[in-house]
């Protein structure tokens, strides 16, 4: 498991600043990961209940719908929603979540100009019915709500590829580069204490041989 | 900043509604078609695609994989048979692989 090191002293200090270098980064990086999941579970809840509310909600405006289907036959339905005057236009701005880029939405409902302001409808009240009035002003209704999921959405699943992959890093580090390092420092500090001891040893003996032969 | 549009993908009874509210729908039957339907819309200026569930639940992988990008955003919703609990299913998928364990649904996982 160690690397492979000549166990000089230049190698010594090169692993040492190294390590240093991989300390760091893991404490960074561990900074980081916190940060995440806390940007994360802020926004995790919320992403929860607006989904569970939507669900409910939009299944009933479906259901509504159907009906509306039911009472009228399918040309007229047809006809009646083949020019939808509601123009929607979206703008994608971007928002940096910890330099991670998501997208912002920011739509706007432009109402046609006959019948008003607020007028959703796209078809006189004449052959419809009522039922198909309420679906679509219940589905008119979700659609801010649909745009912020799905904003919520995008961000959360960005953020958690991006969790993962900063866990993954810092696991690397904490548990294969950094021991290794250490590890290998260690080796490298026996290795030149041992034949510096090695060296005085020889010394003191020639110092003796040489000693005794004068 | 620029204007990009919206669009729902699924079954003609489940997504007639939305026409009205000025979103393109995509009325289509089955898989193949939504899978064809979802990759030239990817490629076009939309930002955000709903799917219903019904067809989702075949087309993970692509969808998965767009939802990878910045843009466009893909979002499951229920049609008008109800949800199947896929976009629900999404989320708890985001916690688990970010948190390593679920802490939002509680004792089932």
């Amino acid at each position: 498991m160690d690397i492979k090191v000549n166990p000089t002293r230049m190698e010594l200090n090169q692993l040492k600043a190294r390590h240093e270098v991989a300390v760091r980064g893991h404490k960074l990086l561990k900074d980081k990961r916190d940060e995440l999941v806390r940007q994360f579970l802020e926004r995790i809840r919320k992403n929860k209940e607006l989904r569970e509310q939507i669900e409910k909600e939009l299944s009933a405006a479906m259901a509504r719908f159907l009906l509306a289907r039911a009472v009228m036959s399918a040309e007229v339905l047809e006809e009646a929603l083949m020019y939808p005057t509601a123009k929607m236009s979206l703008e994608v701005d971007r928002q940096n979540i910890m330099s991670i880029y998501a997208p912002k939405l920011s739509f706007k409902q432009e109402a046609s100009v006959e019948g008003g302001e607020d007028n959703i409808y796209p078809y006189g009240f004449v052959d419809t019915s009522a039922e198909l009035d309420a679906s679509i002003e219940t589905m008119a209704g979700i659609m801010p709500k649909l745009m912020e999921l799905a904003e919520l959405e995008k961000a959360i699943q960005l953020l958690a590829d991006e969790i993962e992959k900063t866990r993954r890093r810092a696991n690397a580090l904490e548990y294969v580069m950094i021991p290794r390092m250490e590890e290998t420092i260690r080796y490298i500090t026996m290795k030149l204490d041992e034949d510096e001891r090695a060296a005085l040893t020889r010394l003191m003996k020639i110092k003796d041989i040489v000693r005794a032969k004068v | 900043m620029s204007t990009y549009k919206i669009g729902v993908i699924g079954d003609k009874d489940s997504i007639l509604g939305f026409k009205t509210l000025g979103v393109a729908t995509f009325p289509v039957v089955d898989a193949p078609a939504a899978l064809s339907v979802l990759n030239r819309a990817a490629r076009e200026d939309y930002a955000v695609l709903f799917i219903t569930e019904e067809l989702a639940q075949h087309l993970e992988d692509p969808i998965a994989e767009l939802n990878k990008r910045f843009l466009p955003i893909v979002v499951p919703i229920p049609n008008n048979k109800g949800t199947l609990g896929i976009g629900m299913g999404k989320i708890k998928e985001s916690v688990e692989k970010a948190i390593g364990a679920d802490i939002l649904f509680g004792k089932e996982g």
